[in-house]
């Protein structure tokens, strides 16, 4: 489309790009990629690997924003690299690209993610209902309060963006983060959920909602526009009320 | 190797509050040194208090009682945040807060002026 075409593309077809390569004590190095219309940063990465070094190591999958699994630091930010165009992230034609903060680093732009999701384990952000196969299936209205409730929450694509925006969870090495805290406020509007005290428990424990501090960076950058703020809020008034009824 | 990407209001408000906290935690024993001395040694708090007619200590607790309202503020905006049915207007909370913390400031200033 001709918006895409901005005037400085054809003065400067290309961009110079630093990405990072090896482990946690790897470094940047630099590349010079061709610019183009509509071009994603995961299109930069992935022209890179073809290109100029086949073992550059990366994660992607659905290239549209469903699967969660191309998020990178993109120019200090964390992104979801499919569906980030350069021209939105760079003015002067220059991305640094890293894997995402506050997860151990594999190799080059992909993390180990093993962290991320053992935590929404712990947070217990699963489902354990209390009718079985052959019970009628639930019927909840899409306009209940109740289904409006987990709506808010329920979006997460599992990318691990709000993770690596998070300050607490670099401060605090226990403490479970935002997805996971939002997760399990999602399951805790579940009006199928048989046992809500398990979720409750697990995230007024150490490491769960009261550690927050509310600075909202997760909802600053989530890709999906969810804000885990707004649900670890819930989640503290929700645990809160939970231990004065229950003494 | 990788930075913190912080560039937002809220994480502003969270420092801005925590440094308030901190600063008037290092106040409050001198604050209670100094209302000792009325016990003890009132001619050791005659000549601090005529020291504090001072323009720059006047200042300085201008500076300080800006603190203290931030503080209150940041903190009563994380009370309605947490407590409160959600709002999505936290840039015009935080604008507040920090607008209540100069106008108490001001108030202070123009009373001892």
């Amino acid at each position: 489309m001709a918006e895409d075409s901005s005037p400085d593309d054809a003065v400067q077809p290309e961009l110079q790009v630093d990405v990072w390569r090896g482990g946690a004590q790897g470094q940047y190095q630099r590349f010079t990629v061709p610019r183009s219309a509509n071009q994603t940063v995961l299109d930069v990465v992935t022209w890179i690997q073809r290109h100029r070094d086949a073992s550059l190591a990366y994660r992607f999958a659905c290239r549209v924003g469903m699967c969660g699994s191309c998020a990178m630091t993109v120019n200090g930010r964390p992104k979801w690299t499919c569906r980030t165009h350069v021209r939105t992230v760079t003015r002067d034609r220059y991305l640094q690209i890293g894997p995402l903060r506050n997860l151990p680093v594999l190799r080059d732009l992909a993390t180990d993610m093993a962290p991320f999701f053992d935590k929404w384990q712990a947070a217990q952000g699963r489902f354990s209902g209390s009718h079985s196969r052959r019970d009628p299936l639930a019927v909840i209205p899409p306009q209940s309060h109740e289904r409006q409730a987990a709506d808010a929450a329920i979006e997460c694509i599992n990318c691990a963006v709000c993770y690596a925006a998070c300050d607490v969870v670099q401060w605090q090495p226990d403490y479970v983060g935002p997805a996971a805290l939002n997760r399990a406020w999602a399951g805790c509007n579940d009006v199928r959920e048989a046992d809500r005290g398990r979720i409750l428990r697990a995230v007024a424990s150490d490491g769960g909602c009261y550690s927050c501090h509310s600075q909202q960076g997760c909802a600053q950058h989530c890709p999906v526009g969810l804000n885990p703020t707004r649900s670890i809020a819930a989640l503290k008034r929700a645990a809160l009320a939970s231990l004065s009824s229950h003494g | 190797m990788l930075r913190p990407s912080r560039q937002h209001a809220g994480y502003w408000a969270f420092l801005l509050h925590r440094l308030s906290g901190l600063a008037l935690a290092v106040f409050l024993p001198a604050h209670f040194l100094v209302l000792g001395l009325a016990l003890e040694r009132q001619a050791a708090l005659d000549q601090f208090l005529h020291w504090t007619e001072l323009a720059p200590v006047k200042l300085a607790e201008t500076l300080l009682v800006c603190l203290l309202t931030l503080h209150l503020a940041g903190g009563l905006r994380l009370l309605a945040l947490e407590f409160l049915p959600w709002t999505e207007r936290h840039k015009a909370l935080i604008t507040a807060a920090f607008g209540v913390s100069l106008f108490g400031g001001l108030l202070f200033l123009l009373n001892t002026a």
